[in-house]
């Protein structure tokens, strides 16, 4: 396992800004390869992915307006519930199965894990870093942390499965998974020293153990 | 005729739906006719037809801006706009077309065609058959969307559309919108499926066969040829049309329109229209019967039943879809029982598995099969999107 810097042309993509994980999974996409992106929202990073690297993909959604935001920005998108499985993809399909961000919201996380890596050659996951300090300062002070990357109240967050960087890379490797490269990101810098304390997102390139 | 009776029946005004500003307004019907015999699915031959069809907006010059709307069971090829002489006849889909409609007919060069063996216009059982001169009634041939394509494939040629931008249509009109992607896969650049299915299901041909013993067991009948006795098998229509009407809706949208409200306040003790779904349902199939032909309707249903693209293929839809390269829009509703969600994602599973551009959407409704025609926003948005992508 190794960091990696992220490519500063992608990292500062105006396309991008509004997502730091972004760019560090642009920066791991071979041109050319099959996607599919799990939870992908207004389908913004699968637009850049096609437009930049003339990646072919689908994104998967289950929200209405982003179903319709995904068509707007000329990206397929399958409306699907990503609980259910992913039983209208075929196994080893895509180069790549990423999930960004949904990670800690999946009800199923061991099911979709598994389905990622029988749909995918690779899987790409991000998730935020309940291990970071100011998310550990914040349960010290006796109040669930509140941030950038964790916007909800504990009353209304859609996160159920929150974890830490520890957390998921021992769950890795209870779970047959092999991971293949991390980068952890606080703001817009690469954090190295560390990072279950100091990083507030996480990025994980893996595969099947094989 | 007195000018001012007759300025107040071509002003579409006095049906009390004015005319709105994105309605393509007063369209007329054209007819192309066909010498160029054409073989059926069935073996039978068809030496000579005629399409009645109608267009909306203009062809530009590179002819790249072509959309064809298919039309489903018992629709025409009167899509969108009125009829000057007849203004309370509004297209079946003029929601989604015009004017800055979703299918904005400013961009789009719109077709809408009747098929074979159709009841308003085009070649079908009750044209006559040069061959005897009289009607073709039961010898009109059992035409296949395979073949409804195919023709509509020379309507193309007619009005000099090499490829169409796009094809959309709802259920059976989904099924022709889709088979042109197979059929003519260099000919067709996008194809919007509603509401569809990739072939029916035991249960779906149960209800067809229920609305042809309807018709067939009628009467006036007579083996399919009641021209020659000049009368139709209403009665037989009318039962069809009431069972297809069932399927159409959704339990939740007909027990919220009529629940299980009666016309008088007690119970009658007879068999007259007593609850308000009966009367609704007999209004329906007389209208239906009054204005569609018998036979056609045999027709059209057998059409659907038969209409399964992986046939040839065991059964294998992906197989099926090989040569397919269009853009798609699978679009289906929940609450549709006739054709669920799940048959419209056998479609998508089998564009996947041919790494075809694809979307699919979902879309919340409650009003069964139907919604298709409905002008919910949040689908024709999607509609309008789409489009809107598609460069010309």
């Amino acid at each position: 396992m190794s960091n990696i810097e992220l490519n500063e042309t992608i990292l500062h993509d105006p396309a991008l800004k509004e997502r730091t994980d972004f760019a560090a999974i642009a920066s791991w996409i071979k041109p050319g390869s099959k996607v599919l992106d799990l939870g992908c929202g207004d389908g913004v990073l699968l637009r850049y992915l096609k437009q930049s690297l003339s990646v072919r993909g689908y994104g998967v959604e289950i929200d209405d307006a982003n179903i319709l935001a995904c068509i707007k920005n000329g990206v397929n998108v399958i409306q699907n519930d990503l609980e259910t499985g992913l039983s209208g993809f075929e196994s080893d399909t895509f180069d790549y199965v990423i999930l960004s961000q949904t990670l800690q919201a999946m009800h199923h996380t061991e099911s979709i894990v598994k389905e990622i890596l029988r749909v995918g050659r690779e899987g790409i996951v991000t998730f935020p870093n309940f291990g970071y300090w100011r998310a550990r300062s914040r349960v010290l002070r006796g109040r669930m942390p509140v941030s950038k990357n964790l916007p909800y109240q504990w009353y209304d967050t859609p996160n159920v499965h929150l974890c830490t960087i520890e957390d998921f890379e021992a769950f890795c490797a209870e779970h047959g998974v092999r991971i293949l490269e991390r980068v952890v990101i606080t703001a817009d810098s690469v954090i190295k020293l560390l990072p279950n304390l100091l990083g507030s997102l996480a990025v994980y390139r893996f595969e099947k153990k094989k | 005729m007195d000018p001012n009776i007759s300025n107040q029946l071509f002003d579409p005004t006095t049906d009390g739906r004015p005319p709105t500003a994105d309605s393509v307004g007063i369209v007329t019907a054209q007819k192309a006719h066909f010498d160029t015999p054409l073989a059926c699915s069935c073996g039978a031959v068809l030496d000579g037809y005629e399409l009645v069809y109608e267009t909306y907006g203009t062809l530009n010059a590179a002819k790249s801006n072509a959309v064809l709307v298919c039309h489903a069971l018992s629709g025409t090829h009167h899509v969108a706009g009125y009829y000057a002489d007849d203004p309370n006849n509004i297209g079946w889909w003029d929601n989604l077309v015009g004017p800055g409609k979703p299918l904005d007919t400013n961009r789009f060069f719109v077709v809408g065609v009747n098929n074979l063996g159709g009841c308003h216009g085009s070649t079908g059982p009750s044209s006559i058959n040069p061959k005897t001169g009289n009607p073709y009634g039961a010898d009109f041939p059992v035409v296949t969307v395979e073949d409804w394509v195919a023709s509509q494939a020379r309507l193309a040629d007619h009005l000099g559309i090499d490829c169409f931008a796009a094809s959309i249509g709802g259920s059976l009109g989904a099924m022709q919108a889709l088979q042109w992607t197979i059929s003519y896969p260099d000919r067709m650049r996008h194809t919007l499926v509603i509401a569809a299915a990739p072939k029916l299901s035991a249960q779906n041909i149960a209800f067809s066969e229920v609305a042809r013993q309807a018709i067939m067991t009628d009467p006036e009948f007579h083996g399919g040829n009641y021209y020659a006795h000049g009368v139709i098998p209403k009665n037989g229509l009318r039962v069809a049309r009431m069972v297809g009407h069932i399927t159409y809706l959704s339990d939740d949208v007909m027990m919220e329109k009529f629940g299980r409200a009666r016309r008088s306040g007690t119970y009658n003790f007879h068999f007259d229209a007593e609850f308000e779904i009966e009367s609704y349902l007999r209004y329906q199939g007389d209208k239906f019967a009054s204005r569609f032909d018998a036979n056609t309707y045999l027709l059209m249903t057998k059409a659907l039943d038969y209409f399964d693209p992986a046939h040839d293929y065991n059964g294998d839809l992906t197989a099926a879809l090989k040569c397919a390269h269009a853009g798609f829009f699978v679009a289906s509703f929940t609450s549709d029982w006739r054709f669920p969600p799940a048959r419209s994602r056998e479609i998508v599973k089998a564009l996947l598995d041919n790494e075809l551009d694809v979307s699919y959407a979902e879309i919340n409704a409650q009003h069964g099969h139907d919604a298709f025609l409905l002008d919910d926003p949040h689908y024709h948005a999607l509609l309008r999107a789409y489009f809107e992508n598609i460069k010309l």
